[in-house]
């Protein structure tokens, strides 16, 4: 089939290939007015979750290139992250180098947990999505099993602080006030009121770098003929199950870093529940950019990261301007975020179908036009 | 020649199918059953009453079974898992909220409970399988966020719809309905009380003969219905929509029918845990009933695309052995509460192993 | 050691057998290198066979491999994968296309043989971080372009191109390869059109002038004629005629084709006059979209209580016709049946019409093969006719008695061979499977039948038991049958007409006394 030409030009298809940004460009300007907030208050929550979340946001990105779908398992990333951060904070390397050393050391974890949810993903090909959802759920059973029962007793804890009272397991919730964004500080420059955290940015400008360069080189170009048809790719020689687990692990493994700058941030984290929202969030932040299951780039992420976040900040306050209740802001965004990875999903799904139910209708046209050529 | 080798080794795979438990049981399935005998066996010796723990289980098995039970449509259709069952739950809990808001008390508001559900499970079922049809294939991923939305969704609803009764709402704000409700003077053992026989009556502890009944009743109409035109069609679906299609089936008609069943059967199958729990949860609590549900039904011995009334039954016992003992039974024997971990493990990791199998057939 | 006066390619008595089922014998082929050889014959005479074995492909390895020798210029070489065989110079444009979509021409045509520079990054990681070097993409590409001679554009998304052009891009591909000494070609004019395919031909002319040796598969015969140097004709596992192309011409390369196997002439049906009976359904404008056996503008009559076959090779579209109107793929146009218009794409209509269907999708369609023989012979009568119901006043149940009467009743009619009526169906081979299948629709008591290649994938016992079965049904019960095959003898021995379908469209009907040279003549007129 010829892909019309025009279609690009199409204002009808380019307003329903943006629906959801633009939806959200909506929703936000709705909630601007009534949430009442302060430009320099709004700019500031903005740029700080920016840097905050975008990390994680990118490492969602190859996955898709290599047609895997929306990895739900970054989770296990970001708790490779955060073991890294608690072993950190036990030894008491705190500050910049504490950051390092955390990244270092959820290196090996992330590659080990990569493989595994990569190899499982390689049985069930055709469901990799909800297979790497449960993968993400199974995992946070074997991270209790491992930070509430092993830390202490297997593998060595120091530091009460950090220990239940009850001699083993970590406390619910791990301070990382030495290291509480050092990242973030570090040549942080001020405009206007709003803090700018120059570094963390230049170190997702660098992510981003990265990631152009390697849709380039020729791994980058296997995962791309892999995501568009496996059969062709193993006859030509590519090692499709490989290119798919390495696809996995270089997610997780920027998963991991980018939970390290995501927790530096915040100074401290839940140590049972941080992640557990972190890879609905990042992929609803992600389809609100304009991405898809199939298809997503540095922009999406951008622009995701931007519109969701907003939502995020705006949707409590103007909850509670409008019906006296907090909560519902709240529920609100949780809806929201649920429904747009819905959406996004039953788009997809519907899309593959679409293209099949053309060829009738052509056959049709083709025989009507050889009879009347034969009138 | 070579068939005679064909037909021989199918032969040879039959009789090891017939001897061997752990080939015809699945492995984790056989890891899991041994570990639920070895949790009873244990029991005693770790000093654990054991009646106290049998009859622990077979009430949270009366409670649970009709959830699992709604599984079994949709997965004799071919839609598999039904991971969209909050979508049913939210159906029983709008029932069971307009049953205790119009006044109704005792046994009658349970039953009236199902009653004011069931338009509600008709209408969000039809349009779930409404969506379902149009995104074959995709089923589980979709089932699961449409679970997910609603919950959310229903989250604001429960704030602002009108409710009043005092029982439900906030006491101080007086709207907006409370995350927890209690079902006492309600439909609390609604049926458990029914012909209920004393097992250990100093700590509360009955047979819930009552809402055994009620689940035997909708296991033996889900049973019969498998039997009738219809059901036998459904199945068919199920085991390959092509030749279904074929033979002049309506396959999307039948996986609609299928979606409204689970459905319904999920709004009573809340109720029916609520009036044994005695608790009516609402806010973010569907959430969790579909996971122990998934699992049940999995660990009973279904695969994605086939289950039995007995897979219900068996599952169902099973995880809920592993549930109410592994925290006495684990706690006394090493002195850590790894229940809820080890629960959280066994249920996913069954859900992965269903979802890794190889799946002959089917759509890809 | 290379001798350089041995051929490019020699096989030497080559033979096959698909459990016990012989497919190939002695098949012995010589080719110098920069000759062209076109080889012919009818689907299943063994000629994809033949080149799966010289291209190692997986299967022939998982069915026990082959007997004989392959020389390579003198050596004797056996290949395990095709990747052995593209290193040895042998190349092969398959008839599905394997090319990824949304790459351009010139990545399809270097995919994994990308040129690449080494950065900082690869000498670490090792060479898959290598960039590619796009301008060398292009380079290379452009070149095997040029090799091929027919101008197409590099920098295209093959999403975009027409389906010639794409043809084109596997063959620049093989071309780009630059140890490439002998390339196949798996019917490449199937989907080009009439400037195409010559371009095409050109092409090949080309490559053989640079020493490139082409074996060159179609059943376009005057292409052959045009472009080869040597034909070899194939039928039922043999090379039957070797010829120099000069010395042969199209009616004798047709008639080597299909020339009627000896032991099968002698049973040749006794051939029923059907002129005076009714038509019991008319067929008009019929087009049907069913991928890669698409028709169009069909018109057929067909008379009641006749056994009406339908023949053609393989993709030409038979098998679209039984499909559309039983309202398995899409289709439109009108069909009359007994006098009244039968809705398309509707099969619950076809069926309550009392038309059946045998479909030749036996696993995907016909059966229900994770359920008993009991379920998939009474399924469609209990929905279809409401069967095998047993009534309790609000509800009915299945009658298990009356099913698995009614199974055994056709187990032992059709000899099926299993364990029991209560047996999966996966278990079965496959000629019982097709006896399921035939089960299945006898169950529904037709009027008319649709049989769609019945003896596909069955052994030669089971084959004429089910031909039979066909035969006794129509003649016993008075049932039109249609019966859809790819094997002419088979539709000559058990059918009164047979219309043959060529380029989706029916190129003439003959009574089944016809001679096998005027239906291979027919078959071969309108190939696309």
């Amino acid at each position: 089939m010829m892909r019309k030409e025009h279609a690009k030009l199409n204002p009808k298809r380019l307003l329903q290939d943006n629906s959801v940004p633009l939806m959200f460009v909506v929703i936000c300007l709705i909630c601007l007015p009534l949430a009442g907030y302060s430009p320099s208050y709004l700019l500031n929550e903005l740029v700080t979750r920016m840097g905050r979340n975008t990390f994680l946001i990118l490492s969602l990105l190859i996955p898709i290139m290599a047609g895997m779908g929306l990895n739900f398992g970054m989770t296990l990333g970001a708790m490779a992250g955060e073991i890294a951060l608690i072993l950190v904070a036990d030894w008491q390397i705190w500050g910049i180098p504490g950051i390092v050393l955390a990244m270092i050391v959820s290196i090996p974890i992330s590659i080990l947990l990569g493989v595994f949810c990569g190899n499982m993903l390689n049985k069930a090909k055709g469901r990799e999505m909800i297979t790497s959802y449960f993968i993400s759920f199974f995992m946070n059973g074997v991270y209790q099993l491992v930070v509430l029962f092993m830390m202490g007793p297997i593998i060595p804890i120091m530091h009460a602080t950090l220990k239940l009272p009850r001699g083993y397991g970590i406390r619910n919730t791990v301070s990382l006030l030495n290291m509480r964004q050092q990242l973030d500080n570090l040549l942080a420059i001020n405009v206007g009121g709003v803090k700018i955290p120059v570094l963390t940015f230049l170190i997702i400008g660098v992510l981003c770098l990265v990631i152009i360069w390697f849709r380039r080189t020729k791994l980058g170009q296997d995962m791309r003929a892999v995501a568009q048809d496996m059969e062709v790719a193993r006859d030509a020689g590519i090692n499709v199950d490989r290119t798919r687990i390495i696809a996995i692990v270089m997610s997780t493994v920027m998963a991991g870093f980018g939970m390290i700058i995501y927790l530096q941030n915040l100074g401290n984290f839940p140590t049972y529940n941080a992640h557990v929202q972190i890879g609905t969030f990042s992929i609803a932040a992600l389809l609100v950019g304009g991405a898809s299951v199939e298809k997503a780039s540095i922009g999406n992420a951008f622009l995701g990261v931007i519109l969701f976040h907003m939502m995020f900040i705006l949707a409590p306050e103007t909850g509670t301007t409008i019906t006296g209740d907090s909560m519902i802001g709240e529920y609100f965004r949780t809806f929201v975020s649920y429904g747009v990875i819905t959406v996004a999903l039953i788009m997809y799904e519907t899309k593959k179908r679409m293209i099949k139910s053309q060829t009738g209708h052509l056959l049709a046209l083709a025989q009507k036009e050889e009879e009347e050529r034969a009138k | 020649m070579d068939r005679t080798d064909m037909e021989k080794t199918l032969e040879n795979r039959d009789l090891m199918a017939r001897f061997s438990f752990a080939a015809r049981f699945g492995l984790p399935r056989t890891i899991i059953a041994g570990f639920v005998l070895l949790l009873f066996i244990m029991a005693p010796i770790v000093g654990a009453d054991l009646t106290m723990q049998i009859g622990n289980v077979i009430n949270r098995f009366s409670w649970n079974a009709v959830l699992v039970l709604a599984m079994v449509p949709m997965i004799h259709s071919g839609c598999s898992l039904n991971f969209g069952i909050p979508l049913g739950i939210i159906a029983g809990l709008l029932g069971g909220t307009l049953s205790i808001q119009l006044g109704f008390t005792g046994p009658v508001s349970f039953f009236m409970a199902i009653l004011l559900a069931t338009p509600f499970a008709l209408l969000a079922g039809g349009g779930y399988g409404w969506l379902l049809n149009r995104i074959k294939g995709g089923e589980m991923m979709i089932a699961t966020y449409v679970g997910l939305s609603s919950i959310a969704f229903m989250c604001m609803m429960w704030l602002l719809l009108p409710y009043t009764s005092p029982t439900m709402v906030w006491g101080l704000a007086g709207k907006g309905l409370r995350t927890t409700i209690s079902l006492t003077g309600f439909y609390e053992k609604a049926l458990a009380n029914f012909l209920a026989i004393p097992i250990d009556p100093a700590n509360g502890l009955y047979f819930p003969t009552g809402t055994i009944l009620f689940f035997a009743v909708l296991a033996l109409a889900v049973w019969a219905f498998f039997r009738t035109k219809t059901g036998t069609a459904m199945t068919a679906v199920g085991s390959n929509p092509l030749f279904a299609r074929a033979s002049g089936i309506n396959v999307d008609r039948m996986r609609l029918l299928s979606v409204v069943m689970s459905t319904w059967l999920g709004a009573v199958g809340i109720l029916v845990y609520q009036q044994g729990f005695g608790f009516m949860q609402l806010y973010m609590a569907p959430n969790n009933m579909t996971l122990p549900t998934v699992a049940a039904i999995l660990i009973g011995g279904a695969a994605v695309n086939k289950a039995s009334i007995a897979h219900v039954i068996i599952g169902t016992i099973l995880y809920q052995s592993v549930v109410t003992l592994t925290p006495t039974v684990m706690t006394a024997m090493i002195h850590m509460d790894v229940s809820e971990v080890v629960r959280i493990i066994i249920s996913n990791g069954m859900i992965l192993y269903a979802l890794t199998r190889k799946v002959k057939g089917g759509s890809k | 050691m290379e001798n350089n006066n041995a051929p490019l390619l020699e096989m030497r008595n080559i033979k096959k057998d698909f459990f016990g089922n012989q497919v190939l014998s002695d098949i012995n082929i010589t080719l110098n290198a920069g000759e062209v050889l076109g080889l012919v014959g009818e689907n299943g005479a063994g000629k994809s066979t033949l080149m799966k074995i010289l291209f190692g492909m997986d299967v022939i390895r998982e069915t026990g491999g082959y007997e004989g020798e392959i020389r390579l210029n003198g050596q004797a070489v056996k290949f395990a994968t095709p990747f052995e065989a593209l290193a040895a110079g042998i190349g092969m444009v398959h008839q599905e296309f394997s090319l990824i979509p949304g790459f351009t021409a010139a990545e399809n045509i270097l995919l994994n043989r990308e040129p690449t520079k080494r950065n900082i990054a690869s000498e670490i990681f090792g060479p898959r971080l290598d960039t590619l070097d796009y301008k060398a993409i292009a380079e290379r590409s452009a070149q095997a372009i040029q090799k091929m001679g027919v101008q197409i554009s590099a920098d295209m998304v093959i999403s975009d191109m027409p389906v010639g052009h794409k043809q084109f891009t596997e063959i620049a591909r093989e071309l780009s390869k630059e140890q490439l000494k002998l390339l196949i070609l798996d019917e490449p004019t199937a989907v080009l059109t009439e400037k195409e395919a010559e371009a095409l031909l050109n092409s090949i002319r080309s490559m053989s002038a640079q020493g490139i040796a082409v074996i060159f598969i179609t059943h376009r015969l005057h292409e052959i004629l045009s472009v080869c140097n040597k034909v070899v004709i194939m039928r039922d596992g043999y090379v039957v005629k070797e010829s120099p192309a000069k010395e042969i011409d199209v009616p004798e390369i047709t008639r080597w084709m299909v020339g009627r196997k000896v032991e099968a002439a002698a049973s040749a049906a006794e051939v029923r006059k059907f002129d005076n009976a009714p038509t019991i359904m008319s067929i008009r404008k019929l087009w049907v979209d069913m991928p890669g056996e698409t028709v169009r503008n069909i018109d057929l009559d067909i008379k009641e209580g006749e056994i009406l076959g339908i023949g053609g090779l393989a993709g030409q579209g038979k098998l679209g016709i039984p499909n559309g109107i039983m309202g398995l793929y899409e289709a439109g146009g009108t069909v009359e049946f007994e006098g009244k218009p039968i809705p398309l794409n509707s099969p619950r209509k076809c069926l309550d019409a009392s038309l059946a269907f045998v479909s030749e999708d036996r696993r995907g369609v016909g059966l229900l093969l994770e359920e008993s023989l009991e379920w998939n012979v009474a399924f469609s009568a209990m929905q279809i006719q409401n069967k095998f119901l047993k009534n309790f006043g609000l509800f009915s149940w299945r009658d298990e008695r009356a099913i698995h009467a009614v199974t055994n009743k056709y187990i032992d009619e059709l000899q099926i061979k299993c364990t029991g009526s209560r047996q999966k169906a996966k278990e079965l081979s496959g000629g019982n499977q097709q006896k399921v299948c035939l089960a299945k629709a006898f169950a529904l008591q037709p009027k008319f039948l649709f049989v769609s290649e019945p003896t596909r994938g069955i052994d030669v016992g089971a084959k004429a038991l089910v031909l039979e079965a066909l035969k006794r049904f129509n003649r016993e019960h008075g049932v039109t049958v249609v019966v859809i095959s790819s094997e002419l003898e088979e539709l000559r021995q058990s059918c009164d007409r047979i219309a043959i379908v060529s380029g989706g469209r029916i190129a003439g009907i003959l009574p089944a006394s016809e001679s096998s040279e005027a239906f291979g003549a027919l078959m071969v007129s309108q190939v696309i």
